[in-house]
């Protein structure tokens, strides 16, 4: 009997192995998803939820959206995807550029090591702080207008500065540099230098080797990057509210408020579409590196 | 102890005047009877749920000293007080709710209703609550009034009574008027109407509040003061009214008029108080905020009228036993003067008005509520200067403020239309 049970054991060791991961999974990641999924379904009233299957939510959010003029749904997406998009770029070529200078331009380790230090250190403090410390920098009173007042530069303040898309991208880009510039990184670490050294030797200019060496050769801490960055702008409420003083529209937002005047199956639907969404940009980034194989 | 016999059935008298006649009697008849509860089994601990307004460290130490029973407060933000009254009754063992989120938790059936005979001071509440009057004078009644829901036809009902009864849905704790702010340095004119704010005068320099239900009632304000559109209701709009209403904002946010929309009292003192915004919503102590920091700003009262809003206390149906009883005191020491008297130094109203007159300075009861020039200076409750002598309350008088309320604090019929155009709104 034992030993049955020991043979058992040893057939199955790598489902054991993974059992653990796979229970704490199913329990916090895959059953809070499919009862999201459930609750998207059901209907509601002010004060309660109503099991059933209906399309009213997802009917709700498209409302309109046939016609030739933007409906809400749509028009809140390609503000919350441009604002997206505009943090990726910027996130990545400040990462990339912070990465390389790490990577290749330091010389000694423990210059290294102190620099990539120096990097991490904003984390030390609250994302909420170093997001509303902008405010008082940017505002129509704030430290920006007075120098370029007082420089003679513009007569009037700065509007635009402040509770603009501006003052969002520019938020969102420092919080999440960082989680571009650590991945690549480190795949550029990993970098053997003789490639580079092959490159020149074979004529390559600068520009040739980072383009067809070192960058194909970062590809999966880009895409990793890509994916925290991402991911975080496109659920964010938080950020894009106090910094674009609560008129742009987000995702994030809408469900925000959904959930407040206790609207879940709306929210519920919400963040169905969101997530799909998300999840094939992701799709789309991984197809362009396989991951696993790299890492 | 419960040696009264409560009936627990709606009293049958036939005119209004004779029910509250009845239960005149039997609250006093209440008040000898129900003085101190015992509390010798050991101490009591209250779950306190509700927005930080009343939640001052100041009143759960005295709650302590007084009645011996320890409130353990729950901050919560409005939105969640409806959320936890509907979700999770059990989480909590008294509820400040304002008057407007009853409308959502009562059908739920998780609160029930209070026995007004237990209600020591029950007779001397403001008739601002009761019959939706001030010293004999109807005031605004648009909206979710405190009047239209605070009765329960019975102990567990889920609907409202039209008519007084004995089952009241809150005590009502602390309330005010509230209007637009502005700052008077930058303005330069007198301000008189909630017109103004949507005058392009003031354009890059305007804001409202992004709480949908608080937010649309100012818009609607602004907009029947530029005589735009005159609402049957401002606090519950049809369908169309709500859309002219959401175009009319969103014509004014497409052109710019506002600088950006405010969530919480914090970010409401800062846009003012760094010059971002000149003329928004606003509530009282953030105004006092303001000014606290040598920045000039003005509760500005206008000629429409305020936009009220009453918060009260509600008992939730799991309620038994030790933790009733000791509900029902603290909530007959809340109206008994100190907590009142605590709640008007900073601006705010309070229910029973005889017994915090008691407990205040007649120099504090002349400024606040009178309206007066201040006789020496005004500190809060910890100690701080809010206003010099001379000075004098914006608005005025209790009378002269609550008596100008146009509207109260509201969940529509159409809430859910209108949260979808607000999401609208804040997209365009």
């Amino acid at each position: 009997m034992l030993q049955r049970a020991r043979h058992w054991c040893q057939g199955h060791a790598a489902l054991l192995q993974a059992a653990p991961l796979a229970l704490v999974l199913a329990l916090f990641f895959v059953l809070p998803l499919l009862a999201t999924a459930v609750v998207s379904l059901w209907d509601y009233t002010e004060y309660s939820l109503v099991p059933d299957v209906t399309a009213r939510n997802y009917r709700e959010m498209f409302e309109g959206c046939a016609s030739l003029t933007l409906c809400t749904t749509f028009r809140t997406y390609l503000s919350t995807l441009k604002l997206c998009l505009l943090v990726w770029v910027f996130t990545l070529t400040i990462g990339f550029t912070v990465a390389y200078f790490l990577a290749f331009m330091v010389r000694t380790e423990a210059m290294r090591t102190v620099l990539f230090l120096l990097c991490t250190a904003p984390f030390l403090t609250s994302n909420v702080i170093r997001m509303i410390s902008w405010i008082p920098l940017l505002g129509r009173e704030g430290v920006a207008n007075r120098a370029l007042q007082s420089l003679g530069i513009v007569s009037q303040p700065v509007e635009w500065l402040l509770f603009s898309e501006f003052s969002v991208v520019l938020a969102f880009v420092h919080l999440y540099t960082l989680f571009v510039t650590v991945p690549v990184f480190n795949s550029l670490m990993r970098i053997d230098r003789r490639l580079l050294e092959a490159a020149r030797d074979a004529g390559a200019t600068g520009w040739q080797t980072l383009w067809h060496v070192v960058v194909p050769l970062a590809k999966p801490g880009i895409v990793i990057g890509s994916i925290f960055v991402i991911v975080l702008v496109m659920g964010d409420f938080v950020t894009i509210g106090v910094m674009g003083g609560q008129q742009i529209a987000s995702v994030g937002k809408v469900i925000q408020v959904q959930m407040s005047y206790l609207q879940f199956p709306a929210a519920a639907a919400q963040a169905m579409v969101l997530l799909a969404l998300v999840l094939g940009m992701i799709v789309a980034l991984t197809k362009l590196v396989d991951i696993r194989r790299e890492l | 102890m419960n040696v009264r016999s409560t009936p627990h059935e709606e009293p049958k008298m036939s005119t209004d005047l004779s029910r509250r006649g009845l239960l005149l009697g039997t609250a006093a008849a209440a008040a000898t009877l129900a003085a101190p509860a015992v509390h010798a089994q050991g101490a009591i601990v209250l779950r306190y749920c509700g927005t930080a307004v009343n939640q001052h460290s100041g009143i759960k130490e005295k709650v302590k000293e007084d009645l011996g029973i320890t409130l353990e407060y729950m901050p919560v933000t409005s939105d969640d007080v409806v959320r936890r009254a509907v979700t999770q009754p059990n989480s909590f063992d008294i509820l400040d709710a304002e008057y407007w989120m009853l409308k959502k938790i009562i059908p739920s059936g998780n609160l029930v209703g209070m026995d007004a005979n237990r209600i020591t001071m029950f007779q001397d509440i403001t008739p601002v609550f009761t019959k939706g009057e001030i010293a004999g004078r109807k005031i605004g009644d648009q909206g979710t009034a405190p009047r239209k829901v605070s009765y329960l036809p019975s102990r567990e009902a889920r609907s409202f009574s039209a008519t007084p009864t004995q089952w009241l849905t809150l005590i009502p704790t602390v309330y005010n008027a509230d209007t637009l702010g502005i700052r008077p340095d930058k303005i330069n004119r007198p301000i008189d109407s909630w017109a103004e704010l949507l005058n392009p005068e003031f354009k890059g320099k305007a804001s409202i509040l992004n709480i949908p239900s608080i937010g649309i009632m100012d818009a609607a304000m602004a907009i029947e003061a530029s005589g735009r559109h005159k609402y049957a209701d401002k606090g519950n709009m049809t369908r169309a009214e709500i859309d002219i209403t959401m175009r009319i904002m969103t014509e004014a946010k497409r052109a710019g008029q506002f600088r950006a929309f405010w969530k919480d009292f914090n970010e409401s003192v800062n846009l003012m108080a760094s010059g971002e915004t000149v003329i928004q919503s606003m509530w009282s102590p953030a105004v006092t905020k303001v000014r606290s920091m040598g920045v000039p700003c003005i509760y500005q009262p206008l000629k429409e009228g305020y936009r009220a809003w009453a918060a009260g206390f509600g008992l939730p149906k799991t309620l038994t036993g030790r933790k009733l009883e000791a509900t029902y005191d603290f909530i007959n020491w809340f109206l008994s003067g100190w907590a009142g008297a605590f709640l008007n130094r900073q601006g705010y109203y309070s229910a029973v008005l005889s017994t915090a007159q008691a407990k205040m300075q007649p120099y504090e009861w002349d400024f606040w509520m009178l309206g007066k020039p201040a006789a020496q200076d005004i500190k809060a409750p910890d100690g701080t200067v809010l206003e010099k002598a001379g000075s004098i309350r914006d608005g005025g008088s209790y009378e002269a403020r609550m008596g100008a309320v146009a509207c109260w604090n509201a969940v529509m019929d159409e809430n859910d239309y209108m949260v979808r155009k607000w999401n609208e709104f804040i997209a365009a």
